[in-house]
């Protein structure tokens, strides 16, 4: 018998049971990343490979550690907020969301409804688009390249809602401490009723075309499953916690910003593997755009933003008649505003989980710590509990519907 | 925390300031009674108080969505805490970023090493005397006279 046959049989003895072969325990490590399209971002691994089976792997992270958290104690309060949205990326409302809850919680300050509904739709908004990218990229990352257009198409379109909103497309700066900075414009409504009249049937197309992908279903479909006590061991949360069959989230636990107003369902998985993750965020675009869908139909009508002068800026109109205004203006973008003394834990769910912001502050106008619990670098530890003992062509599938995001991993 | 109107406290119910030697038998204590996840787990730096670094874990109830904060705090010349990873696995790389920010070392902890900064990083970047600004890098050398000579 040929070597290259001797070979062959090796590789074939080698299978993904919970222990090495014992004959040929030759392990190989292989570095993936940090530069790797399947990484989703600089994510580096560190895999240590029997054969094609992967025994361990260790993520290596921080390299797009930025300091974000540090550069905000540099700054006054309210210009923390553009920093804050660019740690995760895709889920900047969120990210925004997190610190302003967190700051208006220490002032204990009132958010008016109308404030409250526009960035609940605005949040939804965001969660649909970075679903939209991760299933996307996911779907890519799996070899079904036309997916990857066909989300980023619906994308473009929520991208054109922040626009007409906000001005920006990404990190929008529209969350303020006290509410939105500007109402929504006109026309911004009958746009928004035309995308949640078509998202359902276009998510509806998504599953048509992934779900009976005998491809797509033999690589998700028992893959990589993790039971729910080892994930809630490692504090793992959203959609890869709901896969496991545990309906944990905070817009219905602990509901902020008024999310107790809607109707909408959690969904869950049964099994825990790679095909409920990718249910359990396909079924949230249909929850979230029920979610918008009754906000705009119940948007009330108000302020959208905080009327204390002492945190919120005053209208632009009262600056040329009022002194106090101007006053108020003045100290506001000089220094900005004051924070009593004392710490808040604010925990949201992003689309990837609880995105919690711990604020200190010292009493002055610049906070004296910031922290986000992100859950994307909370997650990422289950990639090692997941991937062990399975394919490394399953690592990729994995990876993909951990749905890390790299800026929010190392901020 | 006070509650005022508007403004919910969020299931928040208490904030528990324990000693570092006694942190580990709480957090065992509120665990078994049933404030089983850890949400998160960050320091701080309270200077110019003493002593400097916190360590704060945020618990949770997931029946009752309750939640409640242990508080501990280290000095600097003797930052030592033990390690909860024996209790939550996923406090894991909070605590390297802990420690990898503020030099807080986790008595226990199976993989002690900086997580977000280089592993041949000298100091601790998130403490409150730490400076801000650049440093050299394989590009900064000619930084000052760059653009004079136009």
């Amino acid at each position: 018998m040929s070597s290259t046959s001797d070979y062959r049989k090796m590789e074939e003895s080698i299978t993904i049971d919970a222990q090495p072969h014992p004959e040929h325990t030759e392990l190989l490590t292989l570095n993936i990343g940090p530069h790797h399209p399947a990484t989703h971002g600089v994510l580096r691994l560190i895999a240590t490979l029997e054969g094609e089976v992967v025994r361990d792997i260790k993520p290596v992270i921080g390299y797009v550690h930025t300091g974000i958290e540090k550069t905000a104690e540099q700054k006054s309060y309210w210009k923390v907020i553009p920093v804050i949205e660019r740690m995760d990326y895709l889920s900047y409302y969120f990210n925004a969301m997190a610190f302003c809850g967190a700051v208006e919680t220490l002032l204990e300050l009132e958010i008016p409804p109308r404030a409250q509904y526009l960035r609940v739709i605005h949040m939804e908004l965001n969660r649909i688009m970075s679903h939209l990218v991760w299933l996307g990229t996911s779907a890519l990352d799996l070899g079904a390249m036309s997916m990857f257009w066909y989300c980023f198409r619906e994308r473009e379109t929520i991208l054109d809602l922040f626009e007409m909103s906000s001005g920006q497309r990404m990190h929008t700066r529209y969350f303020q401490v006290g509410g939105v900075f500007e109402d929504i414009p006109i026309g911004f409504a009958a746009k928004l009723q035309a995308f949640l009249d078509e998202m359902p049937s276009r998510a509806d197309q998504y599953a048509d075309l992934l779900e009976k992908n005998e491809i797509l279903l033999a690589r998700l479909r028992d893959v990589c499953p993790l039971d729910a006590e080892t994930l809630l061991g490692l504090s793992t949360t959203g959609p890869l916690l709901r896969a496991a069959g545990v309906p944990w989230d905070l817009r219905k636990t602990d509901p902020y910003c008024s999310y107790d107003h809607f109707e909408f369902k959690i969904p869950v998985g049964t099994v825990g593997d790679n095909y409920d993750r990718f249910r359990v965020r396909h079924a949230e675009l249909y929850e979230s755009t029920k979610i918008i869908q009754q906000a705009l139909d119940g948007l009330p009508e108000g302020p959208h933003i905080s009327d204390d002068r002492k945190v919120v800026l005053p209208p632009r109109h009262e600056l040329a008649t009022s002194m106090e205004a101007l006053i108020h203006h003045f100290k506001l973008v000089t220094e900005g505003f004051r924070v009593p003394e004392g710490e808040a834990y604010y925990p949201i769910e992003s689309p990837r989980g609880e995105l919690g912001c711990f604020v200190r502050s010292d009493g002055s106008a610049k906070p004296a710590r910031v922290h986000m619990r992100d859950p994307s670098f909370v997650n990422l530890q289950t990639t090692a509990p997941m991937v062990r003992n399975s394919y490394i062509a399953d690592l990729i599938a994995s990876l993909a519907m951990i749905d890390p995001v790299l800026g929010g991993v190392d901020r | 925390m006070a509650e005022s109107p508007g403004v919910t406290n969020r299931g928040r119910l208490a904030d528990v300031e324990v000693g570092p030697a006694e942190a580990h038998a709480k957090l065992v204590q509120l665990k078994a009674d049933g404030f089983s996840f850890l949400a998160s787990l960050h320091g701080l730096d309270y200077y110019p108080h003493e002593p400097r670094l916190g360590v704060h874990y945020e618990l949770l109830n997931m029946e009752t969505a309750a939640r409640v904060a242990v508080k501990t705090r280290v000095s600097i010349d003797d930052p030592h805490i033990a390690s909860v990873t024996d209790l939550w696995p996923g406090a894991d790389f909070p605590e390297r970023e802990c420690f990898d920010m503020f030099g807080v070392v986790f008595d226990g902890h199976p993989d002690l090493r900086r997580i977000l900064m280089p592993e041949d990083y000298e100091g601790f970047p998130q403490r409150r005397d730490f400076p801000v600004g650049g440093e050299p890098v394989l590009f900064t050398f000619n930084e000052k006279s760059y653009g004079k000579n136009r």
